[in-house]
């Protein structure tokens, strides 16, 4: 059974939706009670014994989990170090772990009464996920996304499209994923007692954050008990990239109990931080338009990457999923806490260790996993052999082809 | 100043046998001596009291109209401190009435809470209105409101419980701001359906604090009939769009804000 109650020992948001400071609510009136309701139900379904096993069911049967964890022997042989073990949310149907998220709250929504569902998208991997969830369980789906994402990710849009879903360009401000946020909530706004909004990420008002990492926690509580069968014990350190922070949260959730396990968040350092085009929330920056701040964001107190007058930066990263000017809060709270910690890796690094894993271990990563490979590659050089790292691979690279290859065959031509 | 001024304003026009009337600009929109021109302007047909839009990159309670107002003024280059001056001058030329500054809770955070509502208070400006502030959240910046004698709004919508509208009644000064409909800012034909009622419901609980539609008002019309049973109106996304790309926007607004006083 997977139990998505509450384990004693793991912090939860305390009757404001806080974390610690972080977290809460800050959203229009209209969607107050709306979030009430959701709050409700959610407390009511997560401990319901049905629901449980419904998603349990469509989890093991549908999505294909547990999914398995791989020793990256030729990586951790070329690095001379640690020992690498990929999570390989990258095989789950629809290709990363968004689906966990999205089936869960699509679940939710079902069991709710609603009658709609929208969602925003980046990259397209939630809404792929979303629009698969609602053919699955068969509600219409309208799903927002940033005219420059849709022509960066043309092969999504026409995936959700195929699912059934209705994709809508969102053509304000920067017409990127934040955008799509913003078109969603309104959307929301609008339909406030028919439709539910699924979230892609551990973000925006409570309970939000606490639904979506409920959900997302399948994978540290399976990385966890594969280890100790596989390998006989619990990793060194499990890194994880960070966009909103769900695939982040859901590994590290395993291990929270687990003192001696360093947690490890990866950003978007993008061309580096001193450019200010970046994604890294939590990197130290002086720039006068692109620094991290505590700040209010779409209905959740964070840090959030912002110009000194308060207004939102816009954000770059080589991947989609990692572009976004704010971070889960419950990450702001690990790391206040000092249970986690987070780093960051650069568009380059990236890229070179998506090279890197897909020739040493035939595994073609999604760039936002790959920044999490990067960060394993600094690191295990610098450890004894036995040492373990665990890399979350929150999702497979088919759907960075277009952004890769241009790049990759410049960087081989100048090699020569 | 402050929450007397607002209560006079909204004692004279209830004396006058009519709603209050409370047009919304964008600070900086088209550009800033653009909307200085037509705050003065507002006041000069007649505005019973002023929102101040002050712009942000996310306006999550803002439809298109408001979205790209804020948009073009921060693209050229409007701040928190900008609008404050604007403010500031507005009161200087002799605007009169009572002005509220509407703005997201991110760049005041930005600014810092406390110094926020000093400094707009110091600039002239009578109250604050946060969207995305409720009241839960609001400890901090009510108590630096009550230090400046400045008004911090609250909201109900069609979605809040009887609890919600009690709460926002109990911890609003100078009016209780009545979303009319489930929706984001933006001009409607038609008024929302069981609005009366619905603003009869606030009244209920409002303990005498003046209440206030927007969202959707659009119309001289929809003026008259809101104005039987609430004390005031806004109208945003209407102005905006009759008078933001008019050749003089300041004249337009000033002709807009005349035809919506159906009593003169």
């Amino acid at each position: 059974m997977v139990a998505l109650s509450r384990t004693t020992q793991t912090p939860t948001p305390d009757a404001a939706g806080k974390f610690g400071a972080y977290g809460g609510r800050f959203v229009p009136e209209t969607l107050m009670p709306v979030l009430d309701e959701l709050a409700e139900a959610y407390e009511e379904l997560r401990d319901d014994a049905t629901f449980r096993a419904e998603y349990e069911h469509l989890l093991h049967t549908y999505v294909g989990r547990p999914s398995p964890i791989t020793h990256a022997r030729r990586l951790s042989e070329h690095l001379g170090g640690a020992q690498i073990y990929l999570k390989r949310e990258d095989l789950l149907h629809t290709g990363a772990h968004k689906i966990n998220n999205a089936l869960g709250q699509v679940l939710l929504a079902k069991r709710m009464g609603k009658r709609r569902v929208i969602a925003e998208t980046g990259a397209g991997q939630h809404g792929v996920a979303t629009a698969t969830a609602c053919a699955l369980l068969g509600l219409p789906c309208v799903v927002y996304m940033g005219a420059v994402d849709m022509q960066r990710q043309q092969p999504n849009v026409f995936r959700m499209r195929l699912l059934g879903a209705e994709v809508r360009a969102v053509e304000s401000g920067t017409r990127t994923l934040k955008d799509a946020v913003n078109e969603a909530i309104r959307d929301w706004v609008a339909h406030p007692h028919d439709t539910y909004y699924v979230i892609g990420s551990a973000l925006g008002p409570h309970p939000y954050p606490t639904i979506c990492r409920d959900f997302q926690s399948v994978i540290g509580r399976e990385a966890r008990a594969q280890m100790l069968a596989q390998v006989g014990r619990l990793p060194d350190q499990v890194i994880a990239c960070v966009g909103g922070g769900s695939n982040a949260i859901g590994i590290f959730y395993g291990f929270l109990n687990d003192e001696r396990v360093r947690l490890v968040g990866v950003e978007a350092g993008g061309r580096g931080i001193e450019s200010g085009e970046h994604a890294a929330r939590f990197a130290e920056s002086a720039h006068p338009q692109v620094a991290g701040r505590v700040g209010i964001f779409q209905g959740m107190k964070t840090v959030v990457l912002q110009n000194a007058d308060g207004q939102i930066a816009n954000t770059h990263s080589i991947s989609a999923g990692l572009d976004y000017a704010g971070v889960g809060p419950e990450h702001v709270y690990l790391r206040e806490i000092g249970r986690a910690e987070y780093t960051y890796a650069t568009d380059e690094e990236a890229l070179q260790a998506f090279n890197l894993l897909c020739r040493l271990e035939g595994i073609i990563p999604a760039l936002e996993s790959a920044h999490a490979v990067a960060e394993a590659i600094r690191r295990a050089p610098t450890l004894p052999r036995d040492q373990i790292l665990l890399v979350n691979l929150s999702g497979r690279g088919d759907k960075d082809l277009n952004t890769v290859m241009p790049l990759l065959e410049e960087e081989n031509n100048g090699v020569g | 100043m402050g929450l007397e001024a607002i209560a006079a304003a909204f004692a004279r026009a209830r004396a006058e046998g009519r709603p209050a009337l409370m047009p919304y600009w964008s600070l900086g929109y088209p550009d800033a001596p653009t909307s200085l021109r037509v705050i003065q302007a507002l006041a000069e047909a007649g505005a019973d009291l002023i929102e101040l839009g002050v712009p942000f990159s996310d306006p999550l309670a803002d439809g298109p109209i408001i979205q790209h107002a804020n948009h073009v003024a921060l693209t050229r280059g409007i701040t928190v401190r900008a609008c404050m001056a604007l403010a500031a001058q507005a009161r200087q030329s002799g605007v009169r009435v009572p002005m509220l500054a509407m703005g997201y809770a991110n760049p005041m955070l930005a600014y810092g809470e406390a110094r926020y509502a000093a400094d707009w208070a110091a600039a002239g400006v009578d109250g604050l209105i946060v969207p995305d502030l409720p009241p839960e959240e609001a400890t901090t910046l009510e108590a630096a409101c009550a230090a400046h004698d400045l008004a911090l709004v609250q909201f109900t919508a069609p979605t809040s419980t009887e609890a919600r509208i009690q709460l926002a009644a109990s911890h609003a000064t100078g009016f209780i701001y009545i979303v009319s409909v489930a929706g984001v800012t933006g001009p409607r034909e038609q008024l929302a359906e069981g609005l009366r009622d619905y603003v009869l419901r606030v009244k209920a609980y409002a303990n005498g604090k003046p209440v206030v539609v927007g969202f959707g008002i659009s119309k001289p019309e929809h003026v008259r009939e809101v104005g039987q049973f609430a004390d005031g109106v806004i109208v945003a996304s209407a102005l905006l769009r009759h008078a933001g790309e008019a050749a003089d926007p300041a004249a337009a607004a000033f002709e807009f804000v005349r035809t919506l006083q159906y009593w003169r």
